[in-house]
């Protein structure tokens, strides 16, 4: 195993890193988001069956609030292709 | 090479050759795409209030129908009708985003204006100095920074951390956030569509059944890049109205 490594370009090990580096960081970054923004869907929707007639206003302070837990994962997303080797 | 297929690296995908002009004022596709997105949205305002008629047709109903939407979606929603001086603000960044992120789904353009940072980092400063140039209008200098970096309610030992923080959020990360949020869903929007696009091309050329599976995704996205086009626009432009309802009304 170790001399298959050794026997590694430093190059192409620092490429791989950088990929696998990016991976987890824009993977890290989706999973608090992608929890945030179900609570608000799921939450906004429950609102929406229960009051109809607020739907509107829902809706409206819905898309703020996934707008505002997105934010976090864009910064994932590019902070990923700021990465490099 | 992913799946054995030729993948683009990503700056081949935002980057245009310069077709004229010098280092810093060259100009190439993406702004060639800018100047006409500014010309269609004069267009359509100027088209559509020339001569108005009581019952709308045409350009007027299009016009008509985004000032309406402005007006009561987002103006009325958030600022209420002190904010309506901000209408023809919001109206323009509303319609100008729009038409910039319509450009990743026409045949033979397909390139997102907003996918490049320039253009929302520069909306985004413009929306900046709307918001503090109204705060310190309504409530002084030292009122608005006052009433932005003291919520009402806060304990006093953990005034000075929450201080730090809302000045922190007022004057950095509210740009910022708002330009990041624009720009990467568009740059995502982008790429997703290339990788389908590349994937098709790919198949196409070997074997056509193949080919028709990724074909109907990509379909299915440009439909979703459609809502999304429209969303980013209508959030850029609900969370410019935010930020000045916040400094029209100061929380008490």
């Amino acid at each position: 195993m170790l001399h298959v490594l050794a026997q590694q370009d430093p190059g192409e090990l620092e490429a791989g890193l950088t990929a696998v580096g990016r991976g987890i960081v824009y993977g890290g970054a989706a999973i608090g988001p992608g929890i945030g923004i179900g609570l608000v869907v799921g939450n906004a929707i429950t609102a929406m069956a229960r009051q109809p007639e607020a739907a509107g206003m829902v809706r409206t302070t819905m898309f703020l609030g996934i707008a505002f837990t997105e934010a976090l994962a864009l910064f994932g997303f590019v902070l990923a292709f700021i990465i490099s080797g | 090479m992913i799946l054995g297929l030729e993948f683009p690296p990503i700056s081949h995908l935002v980057e245009w050759p310069t077709l004229f002009g010098g280092d810093v004022f060259g100009v190439n596709k993406v702004v060639l795409l800018m100047w006409l997105s500014v010309a269609i949205v004069f267009g359509l305002f100027y088209a559509g209030t020339r001569q108005p008629k009581l019952v709308p047709t045409g350009v007027q109903n299009v016009a008509e129908s985004a000032v309406e939407f402005v007006d009561e979606q987002i103006v009325l929603q958030t600022t209420g009708p002190d904010g309506r001086g901000y209408m023809p603000f919001l109206l323009t960044l509303f319609t100008f985003i729009f038409v910039c992120n319509i450009w990743e789904l026409i045949p033979l353009v397909q390139m997102p204006v907003t996918a490049r940072m320039a253009l929302p980092m520069f909306m985004a400063i413009v929306v900046w100095f709307v918001y503090i140039i109204t705060g310190i209008r309504h409530q002084g200098f030292f009122g608005y920074f006052k009433n932005a970096a003291i919520p009402p309610g806060v304990p006093k030992a953990i005034l000075p951390l929450v201080a730090f923080i809302e000045l922190l959020g007022i004057l950095i990360t509210r740009p910022f956030a708002l330009a990041v949020r624009l720009f990467a869903n568009l740059l995502a929007g982008h790429l997703l569509l290339v990788t389908f696009a590349v994937i098709t091309q790919a198949l196409f050329t070997t074997t056509i059944i193949g080919a028709a599976l990724p074909l109907a995704l990509l379909i299915f996205l440009m439909g979703f890049e459609l809502l999304v086009a429209f969303l980013q626009a209508y959030i850029f432009t609900i969370l410019a109205a935010v930020y000045i309802d916040s400094s029209l009304h100061p929380e008490h």
